[in-house]
């Protein structure tokens, strides 16, 4: 497999989108193939599944390029296949047919995703190379440098502010603009930073907060403002303690967007005749906002909120690109990967760990509510 | 107008009238208003990098924007500077490819490997289905941050846990981004395409399975069909995510395979105040998936409000 990918890196890149995915998915087909004939009775077929497993260890060696793995490969679906579907219960060939299904993505899972997040809880413990074990050292030298505690203190006010300030401008403009004429435009053009990368939105802000001294021409609009207003211009990113906020309002242009959307469509679903009652009732606009459709729509909101709040807590794009964690606006992604490039592994691994413990509680409760609510549906 | 034109307009049918009466009633000037200067305030920002990626150097850097109509002057240079500036012998048209060459590959693999694995939760019974299902729905929360490491080790050394386990090709072009997004990509979207599959109507593959068919033929004469708006709203929600993407490409896409992002948040380190290239730049980068977003629109929505629980 490397022998081919490297041939595949020499080609251009136009030719390597179509013949990746062309082999990609002809080795699916393949699977299918042999996942439609399994159950079917009858010597052709028999040899055929013989063949396959044959030929699936002979892939595996292919992509592996070790014996051992080929070999404990035709081990153990030969065995497998054969005893297992002697004795299942739910035909012959099932539970080649599972495997087929579920084995590529599963494994793949496996060794990219759940042996590495072992191994990094591990390497947390380790020393920068790797070899000799520390306990919580890399934890302690975190904690006990004010720049860590300080990067710790960032992350957890983007996760105060940030949720919340676009979760509130989305429900109200959700609201508006449900009352409003032309609600398709209005939607898109505030929906429209979703699709414009944190790069890109970090270009467009750097440029908006730009400063030029005072006296001179402003090219940054919101200095420009202040000057028009009667203030002097202000380096936006360099002003501390608030460049923080300054870059929480570029997240916030972005995801209010997304709270719009959903809370938008979840205020389409409050009862209309709720709201005509409240109105005969003699509640004014605000009123029914407050005590009918915000109520109406309160699993929406839990998970705008906590969606918001766990992408604000792995926050990194817009920090690495505005201001690269100058003038203490670092965050804890920022930090890990900051770690990461000056080959500390150890640190790096236990930045991402205390990530993890952070976003832990929120994703829980997250996955909660929206079961809660499919349950209601 | 004539009088006769005037009754026919006046008469609609009477039901598309009420509903526009409703509408009318329910829509508020006040809010209209409000709306219309959210949005506009949400569009300045966009709005004045478009214009000024259009002025000459000189303008850029002594006048603003807004200034536009006293300070005449527009250019295409910028975008031909742009596309042919970069870092590191890669120019910004070479990563604009390169974001192609790893965006589409980066969504469509996982998306096959999900759907079969979505089809194998939804509708095969075996012991201990409901656990795996409900770890595979685990790893989402598993930051990515926390696989960098290890699985760079993967790609470069071929070991887990020190055991040699594939052979390393680490250096080898895209390969190490597309299997890295592969990977990242895969829990939501079986979480996903399981939720959709799973809402096919039992009888439907009962009546196939009756027929004859076998899971390889119920899989694709019947389930791919029906899911595919599922599927088409997950690819585009993917392609969005592997085009913007910065932290994935700044581990594992390094050299002549960076993307235009990883691109752009260098030359914002290194030349932060040629505004002329950074605007002009950013919109190279952002028109993709702003076409893509402004025609798929329905189904990116679509996605998102069955998958907000991505974080």
């Amino acid at each position: 497999m490397a022998s081919f990918l490297a041939w595949l890196s020499v080609l251009s890149p136009w030719l390597q989108i179509p013949l990746i995915i062309g082999v990609f998915a002809a080795a699916v087909g393949i699977l299918l193939f042999f996942i439609e004939i399994a159950p079917r009775a009858g010597r052709v077929y028999t040899i055929i599944r013989l063949a396959a497993c044959v030929l699936f260890p002979l892939g595996v060696m292919w992509a592996l390029q070790s014996w051992w793995w080929a070999i404990l490969a035709a081990g153990v679906l030969g065995l497998l296949f054969f005893w297992l579907d002697y004795r299942a219960k739910a035909g012959a060939g099932y539970l080649f047919q599972l495997v087929g299904f579920l084995a590529p993505a599963l494994i793949l899972l496996l060794v990219g995703l759940v042996f590495p997040v072992i191994q990094t809880v591990g390497q947390s413990m380790l020393n920068s190379s790797g070899t000799r074990f520390v306990g919580l050292d890399n934890f302690l030298w975190i904690f006990t440098r004010p720049q860590g505690i300080r990067t710790i203190l960032n992350t957890i006010v983007w996760v105060l502010i940030a949720p919340v300030v676009s979760t509130v401008v989305g429900l109200v403009y959700a609201y508006f603009i449900d009352k409003s004429r032309g609600e398709k435009v209005y939607k898109i053009l505030v929906f429209m930073p979703m699709a414009i990368s944190f790069v890109g939105a970090s270009i467009i802000w750097r440029f908006m907060y730009t400063a030029r001294p005072a006296g001179a021409e402003q090219i940054g609009f919101v200095n420009q403002v202040i000057v028009w207003l009667g203030g002097s211009p202000v380096p936006f990113l360099q002003v501390e303690p608030w460049n923080t906020l300054f870059l929480i309002i570029v997240f916030v242009w972005i995801y209010t967007g997304f709270a719009m959307v959903v809370l938008s469509a979840a205020i389409k679903g409050v009862p209309t005749e709720q709201l005509e009652a409240a109105e005969l009732d003699g509640a004014n606009a605000y009123e029914r906002f407050m005590n009918v459709v915000v109520p109406g729509i309160r699993p929406s909101i839990v998970v705008v909120l906590t969606t918001i709040a766990i992408a604000s807590m792995k926050i990194f794009d817009i920090v690495r690109t505005m201001t690269a964690g100058a003038n203490n606006t670092s965050v804890i992604a920022n930090e890990m990967y900051q770690q990461f490039r000056s080959f500390e592994a150890g640190r790096s691994a236990a930045y991402a760990v205390i990530l993890f413990v952070l976003v832990l509680p929120l994703v829980i409760y997250n996955a909660r509510q929206i079961k809660a609510q499919r349950e209601v549906r | 107008m004539t009088a006769t034109e005037l009754v026919t307009t006046a008469e609609k049918p009477s039901g598309r009238r009420a509903l526009n009466d409703t509408k009318r009633r329910l829509t508020s000037p006040r809010a209209t208003i409000a709306a219309l200067v959210i949005a506009v305030l949400w569009t300045i920002p966009t709005f004045g990098v478009l214009v000024s990626s259009f002025r000459p150097r000189n303008e850029i850097q002594t006048t603003g924007w807004w200034t536009v109509f006293q300070n005449w002057g527009w250019t295409g240079d910028n975008y031909v500077e742009a596309l042919n500036s970069g870092a590191g012998g890669l120019t910004m048209l070479g990563a604009f490819v390169n974001s192609f060459a790893i965006t589409l590959p980066g969504s469509i693999l996982p998306l096959i490997l999900a759907t079969l694995a979505a089809y194998g939760f939804a509708w095969m019974d075996f012991r201990g289905k409901n656990l795996l299902f409900v770890l595979v729905f685990a790893l989402q929360i598993v930051p990515i941050q926390m696989a960098f490491i290890p699985l760079l080790q993967l790609f470069s050394q071929g070991t887990v846990f020190g055991f040699p386990v594939i052979e390393a090709f680490g250096s080898a072009g895209y390969a190490q981004v597309w299997v890295a997004h592969t990977i990242f990509g895969l829990p939501l979207a079986i979480f996903l395409l399981h939720n959709f599959i799973a809402q096919i109507p039992g009888e439907v593959i009962e009546a196939a399975r009756v027929d004859g068919a076998g899971h390889g033929q119920i899989f694709f004469r019947i389930v791919l069909p029906l899911s595919m708006p599922a599927i088409a709203s997950f690819a585009i929600f993917q392609f969005l995510w592997v085009w913007n993407d910065l932290l994935v490409a700044l581990i594992f896409a390094d050299g002549n395979v960076a993307p235009i992002t990883k691109l752009l948040a260098q030359m914002t380190g290194s030349r932060g105040e040629d505004w002329h290239l950074l605007t002009a730049g950013a919109f190279i980068a952002i028109i993709v998936p702003l076409l893509v977003f402004l025609f798929l629109q329905r189904y990116f929505v679509r996605g998102l409000l069955a998958g907000s629980a991505k974080g």
